[in-house]
């Protein structure tokens, strides 16, 4: 397998605005190879990370990820995951996998009703998906959030199973949205696709206060690099 | 047809209308009546401060690009540092979140005009006293509408200041900064290069947003329609973002000559501006211009105030490619024009010539005013009941958790402070710092104003605000490149408030000139008044700073148990126009601190020396609120307490509450010396409480963390609850 | 013609923006609230012979998400 450099593959919809800060995370920061994906191509270029990055994709009109859903990058996307490729959606990107269906359970308004932009604390609660299996489980991170919808929800059915199965990977310390049973990240039931409301590619270097985040980009590119 | 009511309704004198006749040679039809009303409004031709503002210092070493254009630009590591404050004052009283969110809009608008990606918001926020709820509301959505801005166009709000005095309850302040960085070889000008070249219109379509002499354009034009007066204008950061990536993509591709965005006075201001610069003309084909409205009149075309517009001159034949990328990104891209030979700006409408006048005479002829002005009365009040001493710990839960300097959390945490992964510094602690990816270099960036001074002494009110502003960038090894200013006023045609803004300048040229920093741009804001009360003078500086080698940054993380804290500088008797007496004796006035520039110059070249030699954990600057409060502040930060041994050789309350400028302290586990300016080592890093022994007395007993609730908690309580 | 679309979060979902203005409008006095729920009303125009097929299936596939809201439409007269 060797030191290849693995291909992460950043998608860009009209008004995301994380896509240059993740491209910088993964390329600059992790060392591995990225590219920037237009949301009307259907060609994934290779890929064997698709990163879904933050922002405000069509202004959050709507509802936060719900346009962006229907990009015709989607139907490549669902076809890659259902294949079993690895998918990482943060933030705006773990709204539009929940809004596709490629993630069980929806965003509401923050509890507070504001926009929240601070570092938080995470405790990992699975480290064994592809995206945390550099992290110890019970670890905590140090990582920051941005967002004003990012109170998810899940009827308790579906709750109960995600937490049964061990499908909620990151949880917050202190809940600061009052997403159900404090989810900050969560995993399909294959294993391969997850979203995250934080935004560890704003945690990757010391300068700008942690590089918890860091890992979850090196988790992924192991993973690949072993498989 | 054109009377003297007509002329009111458009704000133009007599005179000015007989200089219109005499540069038309003939009277101006319903249309050119309206584009010059707009541009020699005060607004968009600086009338009533061109010829004082013509006295600041335009040059500096590092500097680009000075006054006249979109922004101003100075070098810094090798970049192009784009920057410029613009304010919008009044619409954010009648609707503070989309005169806040415009207001954002379009200062962001200015920087990506020159070429550069905007990496920083600052905003300088002045508003009425909090136990008002009007005032509560204003403040809200002010906040409110800069994050909802800001936030999707992905630029983040580092820093600012938020200030109360009562009479900004009917005139707020809403004064924003923005930074951008370019390639020092790729800066784009307001330029229209040669004849025969097409105007290109891209973004939102017009409306009828802005006009405010709509009714006799319709009577003029016999237009049946209800044409409903569109006063508040709604911002679209989402087109704006768009806007910005496809303008970014147009210039790094080099498809055009010059851009300029559509602000005041839309397309007209635009196109005459950029024209006239060349030394050519141009000729407006109204029909294409993309209209959101029916039945639009060119009147209202051409002096539309829609935003997330701007308007390009194309490379020759690259117009096609131009559409491609504005398509690509979803944004209406559309030929509206040319430039033409004749030195004329003609808009042509169904077929028409609706408008045909001097392209010169829009922008370059508008009337500079010598307004008659009086010299301010100075506020020299020094009561011996200030000087009394009192419960100073007391004192200190009441000041920190005062709306002048309780913890600004609530207001920060709404603004994505974190987006581009540049910011070294968080919110809160003193001046923004932003690091460029790639190198070792960092920004340091401030907005700084204070009214309480420009109201007490508008001259010695500015001397002391371009010292605080560079006092801060000091305070994190920054030294200072340029500035941008924003001048808020009231009604310039009434002599005391011209008084106050000659004198604001003079006072603003004095400092400059010492520090040798030149003004790159900014913006005059007047009319702040309402019933005639005004706004008192307030300036505000924003200021661009370097930092050689981030790597010795000073940080609340770099302080230790034990870490000494020392005091530098010199402590004058001052304590007027301080937040000690307005949190104390409800009182605003006072004298206003003296300063020795060569020793506030002697002070800051010390410690940024001193930071750059690796010697400060960390440091700051006491004004406004005095030694106690900001020593508190920075121990929040800190998370630590402090025992302090002070021999004040003043009265105690200049010494602990007291503004006097060039005074700062800084956090060091060495022994530090200087032979430039005073240095007093007054105490420890130790402990959790902060504890104050003046001449052996125990005057302070505070735990830090219970200071640091009552500080954090103000804004919850008032706007959470 | 003409039909209107209102979306609204289902009965199980929390919302906090429902509450917040039902708190507002006891302190202001009116007393008798007893619930508010924050929804969104589309008002679309539209031509063509299935009307009832397209609003249905816009409502359910674009403007609502069915996780957490539930949709009513009408066609006005």
């Amino acid at each position: 397998m060797g030191n290849r450099k693995v291909k992460f593959g950043v998608v860009v919809y009209p008004g995301t605005n994380c896509d240059r800060d993740t491209y910088h995370a993964i390329k600059e920061v992790a060392g591995e190879d990225a590219r920037y994906l237009w949301h009307r191509d259907t060609d994934l270029k290779g890929s064997q990370v698709i990163v879904l990055p933050g922002g405000f994709s069509y202004g959050d009109y709507l509802r936060s990820g719900a346009i962006a859903r229907f990009s015709p990058i989607m139907e490549a996307i669902k076809d890659f995951a259902e294949a079993g490729g690895l998918v990482l959606g943060i933030c705006n990107g773990f709204q539009i996998l929940l809004e596709a269906g490629l993630l069980p359970g929806a965003m509401l308004r923050n509890k507070g009703l504001r926009f929240i932009c601070r570092f938080v604390d995470l405790v990992v609660e699975n480290d064994e998906t592809p995206f945390t299996l550099l992290y110890k489980k019970g670890e905590r991170l140090r990582i920051p959030i941005a967002h004003i919808d990012g109170n998810f929800f899940a009827e308790p059915e579906v709750i109960a199973e995600m937490e049964r199965d061990r499908r909620i990977v990151l949880r917050y310390v202190h809940n600061p949205n009052g997403s159900i049973h404090d989810t900050a990240g969560i995993i399909n039931s294959m294993g391969n696709v997850m979203g995250l409301m934080p935004h560890p590619e704003r945690a990757s270097e010391s300068i700008v206060g942690s590089t918890d985040g860091l890992r979850m980009f090196l988790s992924a590119a192991k993973y690949v690099r072993e498989s | 047809m054109i009377d003297r009511k007509l002329l009111e309704e458009h704000n133009l004198t007599e005179e000015e209308y007989m200089k219109i006749k005499e540069i038309l040679g003939r009277e101006p039809n319903l249309v050119e009546l309206g584009l010059f009303s707009v541009m020699w409004s005060e607004h968009c031709s600086y009338k009533s401060s061109r010829i004082h503002l013509s006295k600041l210092p335009t040059r500096g070493k590092y500097l680009i690009q000075g006054p006249g254009e979109n922004a101003g630009v100075v070098e810094a590591a090798g970049k192009a540092v784009v920057f410029k404050v613009e304010s919008h004052n009044h619409p954010s009283f009648v609707e503070p979140y989309q005169g806040a969110a415009t207001g954002v809009g379009g200062i962001l608008r200015d920087i990506f005009t020159m070429g550069a990606r905007p990496i920083a918001l600052l905003d300088s926020l002045h508003f009425g006293p909090l136990s008002n709820p009007r005032n509560r509301a204003i403040m809200e959505g002010v906040v409110s509408g800069i994050a909802g801005y800001g936030n999707p166009m992905g630029v983040p709000t580092v820093g600012g200041e938020i200030d109360f005095e009562e009479e900004f309850s009917h005139n707020p302040l809403v004064n924003v900064m923005c930074v951008g960085i370019a390639e020092r070889d790729r800066i784009f000008y307001a330029r229209a290069g040669e004849p025969g070249l097409s105007l290109i219109y891209a973004g939102a379509p017009t409306g009828r947003d802005g006009i405010h002499g709509a009714t006799m354009a319709s009577a003029e034009f016999g237009s049946e329609t209800e044409h409903k007066k569109v006063n508040v204008q709604v911002g679209d950061p989402f087109k704006e973002k768009l806007l910005l990536e496809a303008t970014l993509e147009v210039m790094e591709k080099n498809l055009i000559v010059g851009i300029q965005d559509m602000g005041a006075a839309g397309l007209t201001s635009s196109s005459s501006e950029m024209a006239s610069k060349s030394g050519v003309g141009v000729e407006l084909n109204l029909d294409n211009v993309p209209l959101r409205e029916e039945g639009m009149t060119p009147y209202e075309i051409l002096l539309s105030e829609s935003q997330e517009r701007m308007l390009m001159v194309a490379r020759k034949g690259k117009e096609g490619e131009i559409k491609d990328i504005f398509e690509k990104w979803g944004i209406e891209a559309r030929v509206v024009g040319r430039t033409i030979k004749e030195k004329r700006f003609k808009a042509v409408w169904k077929g028409k010539v609706v408008a045909d006048v001097p392209v010169d005479s829009l922008a370059g002829a508008a009337p500079k005013y010598d307004r008659p002005y009086t010299k301010p009365t100075i506020d020299e009040k020094l009561d011996t009941e200030w000087l009394e001493k009192r419960d100073w710990g007391e004192v200190l839960r009441k000041v920190i958790s005062s709306e002048y300097m309780a913890s600004r959390k609530w207001v920060y945490e709404q603004y994505d402070h974190m987006v581009q992964i540049n910011t070294v510094l968080l919110p809160g602690l003193g001046p923004s710092v932003l690091r460029i990816k790639g190198k070792k270099e960092g920004i340091a960036l401030t907005i700084d104003t204070n009214p309480s001074w420009g109201r007490s002494n508008p001259r010695l009110g500015a001397v002391l605000t371009v010292a605080e502003a560079f006092r801060n960038l000091a305070s994190v090894g920054a030294e200072p490149l340029g500035i941008t200013n924003c001048l808020n006023f009231g009604n310039p045609e009434k002599p005391e408030i011209m008084g106050q803004f000659v004198e604001t300048v003079e006072g603003m040229k004095e400092a400059l000139e010492f520090f040798d920093v030149p003004v790159t741009g900014g913006n005059v804001s007047f009319y702040n008044e309402t019933e005639g009360k005004a706004i008192p003078p307030s300036v505000a500086i924003g200021a661009v700073g370097l930092i050689p080698d981030l790597s010795v940054l000073p940080g609340p993380e770099r302080v230790e148990e034990g870490d000494w804290i020392y005091l530098l500088g010199w402590t004058g008797e001052d304590i007027g126009s301080s937040i000690y007496l307005k949190v104390v004796f409800g009182e605003s006035g006072g004298k206003v601190p003296e300063i020795d520039l060569r020793q506030e110059k002697e002070l800051q070249s010390e410690v940024i020396k001193l930071i750059r030699e690796n010697q400060v954990s960390f440091a700051f600057d006491l004004a406004p609120g005095g030694l106690l409060p900001n020593l508190a502040e920075a121990l929040f930060a800190i998370n630590r307490g402090a025992v302090l041994r002070i021999k004040p050789q003043v009265e105690e309350v200049f010494y602990l509450y007291g503004e006097s400028p060039s005074r700062m302290v800084i956090i060091s586990p060495y022994e530090i010396t200087s032979t430039r300016v005073p240095i007093e080592k007054i105490g420890r890093i130790e402990g959790d409480r902060l504890t104050v022994f003046s001449h052996g007395r125990k005057i302070v007993d505070e735990g830090v963390d219970s200071l640091k609730k009552t500080w954090e908690d103000f804004f919850h309580i008032l706007f959470d609850r | 013609m003409r039909a209107k679309i209102e979306v609204f979060l289902k009965k199980g979902v929390l919302d906090p923006q429902g509450e917040t203005i039902k708190r507002a409008l006891h302190t202001l006095g009116y007393k008798s609230i007893k619930d508010v729920r924050q929804g969104k009303v589309f008002y679309i125009e539209l031509d063509g012979d299935n009307p009832e097929g397209v609003l249905e299936e816009i409502a359910r596939r674009v403007l609502s998400n069915p996780v957490i809201e539930d949709f009513k439409w009408e066609i006005e007269k």
